[in-house]
C-alpha cells in the first residue's frame, strides 16, 4: 500500500500537476512517496480495522474495487457486511446511511461524484446536519460523506461542479477538502473519528498524484485537526488562500512570483467549515494583501466568505483590495479551449497577486 | 406508558375493592386481571404475498383497560393542543393525531423498547407511547426548557433515543429510508430487533421510499414500513394522488398486510405478526386504515376537501376509543362510571401538565448555540450581528 513507485494517472488530465517540494518541509532520510489514492485507501483501511462500527456504503465500492479505486482491496479484507455496494439510488441509500448513523454506526458513504449528492442533499442537510440541534443533543450523526468534487477533465457541465460553498453554508456540517496525501490521510481519519456529519471533498485529478510523506503520517494513529489551515509556503508579501487542487496551482504561482521578488504565503485551507479564520487573518496581517483561489463558481463562494472575514477583522491591515480567483461564472463547457478558460490557471493567480502588489501589467483596459 | 396497578384485583364484578391508596392517589386501579379473553378483530386481515394472521386475538382486562386509558390520554392531549394553538401558545406547525391513537397504542403493545420507531411530523402520540411524558410534550410545543428537545425542536421534532424513538421528521418521506437505516444497524449489531418506519398515504408515493424498500429487500433488513392511511395527504384525497391506493400492495415483491387501524387489537396482532416476519424474512408493509379528525395541521380546517358527515360518520362508527369502551362494557370489565372516571383522570393529568409547562421558562439565550455539533472544536459561531453576538461552540 505504501507505493514508492509513482502510480500512473488513470484519467486524462489537461494539466499535469507536479508535486511541489515545499520550502519548509524537511524530509526524514529516505522520504516515502504516497499517492492521494493510497493515502485515502490506507486511512479507510486503518479506521475500519480500529472500529468495527465503521463501514463503507456506496456505488461500486466492493466488487468493482471503487469507481476510482479508492476502496480497492477493502471488500476482500473486510467482507460484504462492511463494504456495501448499493444500487444507483442516492436519495435512498443516503437516507439509509444517515439512519444507520442515528443508531450509532459510523458509515463512510461515497458519492461517485458530489454532483450526485444533489439527489440526496435533503438527507445531508435536513436529516444529518440539523439532527443534533433539533433533538437538543439526543441524536448525533457520525457519518462521513466523501467523494470527488469539482472539475475533472472534459466531463461537461453536469459532472464538474464544486459543492464546497453549498455544504459549508450549513451549520451542523463539517466540510473538509484535502490537497496532498498527508491531508488526505489525516483529514479522512479525523472525519471518520468525528461524531458529527462531515462532507469530505476530494479531487479526482489529485488521486494519482504522489507526494512525499513522513513516517509520522504513516502511523495508524496519525490524525489532523479539523478546523486548522496549514501554511504550505511561508511568505511576506501576499497571502494566497486556496483548497484542494488550487493549492498546487498556488504553490506554482508562488514560485513564479518569487522570480519577481514577490514572496507569497500559500495557505492550504484544509477545512472549509469550520474555516480557520485566525490563520487566514494572521497571515493577512503579516502580508497586508489577499488573493483567494477556488475552482468553484465565484458568486457566494468560499472566496467571498474569506474576503468578507478578512475585511471584517483585518481591514486596517490591508494595503490593497482583496482579490478573488475562481471558476468562470458559466456551466462547465466541454471543448478543451473553453474548459481551460472556465477554470483558474496559474497565470491567473500570478496576475492577481501582482495586482495586489500594484505590479500588474497593463492590459487593453485603462487602469 | 403510565400504568397504574395499585392493587391486585380479582376478576371484576360488583364487589371490587377500592384500595386504600386509591383514596390518596388520583388514579383508579386498573384491573390487573389477566384472564384471557378472546376477541375477533373488526374485519379480517387482507394480505399481499404472505399468509394472513388470525383475526382471533387474545387479550385480557388489564390490557384493554390500559389501552382505553392510553388512548383517552392521547385524545385529550391532542384536543388540548388544539386549544393551546388557538390561544397562540403553540406556534408554527402542529399536526394532530386524534383518531389515529389505535396505531400508536397497538404498535407499542406488540413490541419492546429495543425495537425502533421513526415517524414523520404527526408524532406527539407516538412519543407518548414510547414513554415520553405529557410535560415534555406540552413544554416542547410551547418552546420551553422542559420540552423533550429543550424547546429547540418544536412539534415536528420530538425524539426519545433511550426508548429508540427516532423522531419526529418534517420532510415528507425522508423518515422511511432513515428507518430502513435503523433496521440495517439493528441487523449489523445483531440486536434481534426491528424498526417500524411510519409514513402517510401522501408519503407513500415518494421515490425514496421505493429506493429504500428495494435496498431493504436486497439486504433482508428487519424493516416494517407502516402506512398510516388516513386517506388524505394534506388536502388531497388518496384517489387523486395515487394511481394505486392499495398501499399494502405497492411493495410489489415485498409482502404487505392491510389492517383496520381503528381497531387497537388488530393493530397489535398485525405488528406482532410483522415483527416475527421481519426478523426472519426482511421487510414487510403494513397499511393501517385509519382516520384523522383534525385537518392536516392547525392551519387546515380539514373540511374543504371532505364532508362533515364523513368525519362524524367515522367518529360514530369507527372511533378507536369508543370501540374499546364498548368492548370493555360488553365484557363487564369495568362500569361506565369507572371509564368516565378514567377519562376525568386523564383530563386532569393533561391539565396539570399544561399548567406546569406554562410555568416552565423559555430556553436560556445561550442555548441558541448549543448542540450545533456533538463536538464543536471550540470554533466560533455568530448571531445576527457578528460583531455583537459571538459564541464558542463547545
Amino acid at each position: 500500500m505504501l507505493g514508492i513507485v509513482r502510480q500512473k494517472m488513470l484519467e486524462q488530465s489537461l494539466k499535469k500537476i507536479q508535486p511541489v517540494a515545499s520550502v519548509l518541509r524537511t524530509y526524514s532520510s529516505g522520504a516515502k512517496q504516497m499517492t492521494v489514492r493510497e493515502a485515502l485507501n490506507s486511512a479507510l483501511d486503518e479506521e475500519m480495522s480500529a472500529d468495527s462500527k465503521v463501514f463503507l456504503i456506496g456505488e461500486e465500492l466492493g466488487e468493482y474495487q471503487g469507481a476510482y479505486k479508492i476502496t480497492k482491496g477493502l471488500l476482500d479484507k473486510y467482507g460484504p457486511e462492511r463494504v456495501r455496494d448499493t444500487p444507483i439510488t442516492e436519495a435512498g441509500f443516503t437516507g439509509i446511511a444517515v439512519g444507520e448513523a442515528y443508531y450509532g454506526l459510523k458509515p463512510v458513504l461515497e458519492f461517485m461524484t458530489f454532483n450526485f449528492s444533489m439527489q440526496a442533499i435533503d438527507h445531508i442537510i435536513n436529516s444529518a446536519a440539523k439532527s443534533n440541534y433539533m433533538s437538543a443533543g439526543q441524536i448525533s450523526v457520525p457519518i462521513v460523506f466523501r467523494g470527488p468534487n469539482g472539475a475533472a477533465a472534459g466531463v461537461g457541465a453536469q459532472h464538474s461542479q464544486c459543492y464546497a460553498a453549498w455544504y459549508a453554508f450549513c451549520p451542523g456540517l463539517k466540510v473538509l477538502s484535502p490537497y496532498n496525501s498527508e491531508d488526505a490521510r489525516g483529514l479522512l481519519k479525523a472525519a471518520i473519528r468525528d461524531p458529527d456529519p462531515v462532507v469530505f471533498l476530494e479531487n479526482e485529478l489529485l488521486y494519482g498524484e504522489s507526494f512525499p510523506i513522513s513516517d509520522g503520517v504513516l502511523d495508524s494513529s496519525f490524525c489532523l485537526p479539523i478546523g486548522k489551515a496549514k501554511i504550505e509556503r511561508k511568505g511576506k508579501h501576499v497571502t494566497i488562500a486556496a483548497y484542494s487542487k488550487m493549492v498546487g496551482y498556488s504553490l506554482k504561482a508562488a514560485e513564479i512570483l518569487e522570480k519577481d521578488g514577490i514572496h507569497a504565503e500559500v495557505v492550504n485551507l484544509r477545512s472549509i467549515r469550520p474555516l480557520d479564520r485566525s490563520t487566514i487573518n494572521d497571515s493577512v496581517r503579516k502580508t497586508n494583501r489577499l488573493v483567494t483561489v477556488e475552482e468553484a463558481f465565484p458568486q457566494h463562494g468560499v472566496g467571498a466568505e474569506i474576503c468578507a472575514c478578512v475585511l471584517e477583522e483585518s481591514f486596517s491591515y490591508l494595503d490593497a483590495p482583496v482579490e478573488r480567483i475562481a471558476g468562470a461564472d458559466v456551466p462547465m463547457p466541454y471543448a478543451a479551449n473553453l474548459e481551460r478558460m472556465a477554470v483558474p490557471q496559474v497565470e491567473d493567480i500570478v496576475r492577481a497577486a501582482k495586482r495586489t502588489c500594484y505590479r500588474s501589467v497593463l492590459t487593453a483596459a485603462v487602469s | 406508558m403510565a400504568l397504574s396497578q395499585l392493587l391486585s384485583s380479582s376478576s371484576r364484578s360488583g364487589n371490587r375493592l377500592k384500595s386504600l391508596s386509591s383514596a390518596i392517589s388520583l388514579r383508579h386501579p386498573i384491573s390487573t386481571d389477566t384472564t384471557p379473553i378472546t376477541v375477533e378483530t373488526s374485519v379480517p386481515f387482507t394480505s399481499h404475498q404472505c399468509e394472513v394472521p388470525s383475526r382471533t386475538v387474545q387479550t385480557n382486562a388489564k390490557e384493554l383497560l390500559t389501552f382505553f386509558r392510553d388512548m383517552a390520554l392521547m385524545r385529550r392531549m391532542e384536543i388540548a393542543a388544539d386549544s393551546l394553538y388557538k390561544a397562540k401558545l403553540i406556534r408554527g406547525f402542529c399536526h394532530l393525531y386524534d383518531g389515529q391513537e389505535a396505531v400508536a397504542v397497538g404498535m407499542e403493545a406488540a413490541i419492546t423498547k429495543k425495537d425502533s420507531i421513526i415517524t414523520a411530523y404527526r408524532d406527539h402520540c407516538t412519543f407518548i407511547a414510547r414513554g415520553g411524558t405529557l410535560l415534555e410534550v406540552f413544554a416542547e410545543l410551547m418552546g420551553r426548557q422542559a420540552g423533550c428537545s429543550r424547546g429547540k425542536g418544536g412539534s415536528m421534532h420530538f425524539y426519545k433515543k433511550d426508548s429508540n424513538f427516532y423522531g419526529g421528521h418534517g420532510i415528507v418521506g425522508a423518515q422511511v429510508p432513515l428507518g430502513c437505516g435503523l433496521a440495517f444497524a439493528q441487523k449489523y449489531c445483531k440486536d434481534e430487533a426491528v424498526t417500524f418506519a411510519l409514513y402517510g398515504d401522501g408519503a407513500a408515493n415518494q421515490g425514496q421510499l421505493f429506493e429504500a424498500l428495494n435496498i431493504s429487500a436486497l439486504w433482508d433488513l428487519p424493516a416494517i414500513l407502516v402506512c398510516e392511511n388516513n386517506h388524505y395527504g394534506m388536502g388531497t384525497a388518496e384517489w387523486r394522488a395515487a394511481k394505486s391506493p392499495a398501499y399494502y400492495k405497492r411493495g410489489d415483491y415485498v409482502p404487505g398486510l392491510k389492517v383496520d387501524g381503528m381497531d387497537v387489537l388488530a393493530v397489535k396482532q398485525a405488528c406482532t405478526f410483522a415483527k416475527e416476519h421481519a426478523l426472519k424474512n426482511g421487510p414487510i408493509i403494513l397499511e393501517m386504515d385509519t382516520y384523522r379528525y383534525h385537518g392536516h395541521s392547525m392551519s387546515d380546517p380539514g373540511s374543504t376537501y371532505r364532508t362533515r358527515d364523513e368525519i362524524t360518520g367515522v367518529r360514530q362508527e369507527r372511533d378507536p376509543v369508543e370501540r374499546i369502551r364498548k368492548l370493555i362494557l360488553s365484557h363487564d370489565l369495568a362500569t361506565e362510571k369507572e371509564l368516565k372516571d378514567t377519562e376525568k383522570e386523564v383530563r386532569k393529568e393533561v391539565d396539570d401538565a399544561i399548567a406546569q409547562a406554562k410555568e416552565n421558562p423559555v430556553p436560556d439565550s445561550s442555548e441558541l448555540f448549543t448542540n450545533v455539533y456533538a463536538k464543536g472544536l471550540g470554533v466560533e459561531s455568530f448571531g445576527a450581528d457578528r460583531k455583537e453576538v459571538r459564541a464558542t461552540l463547545p
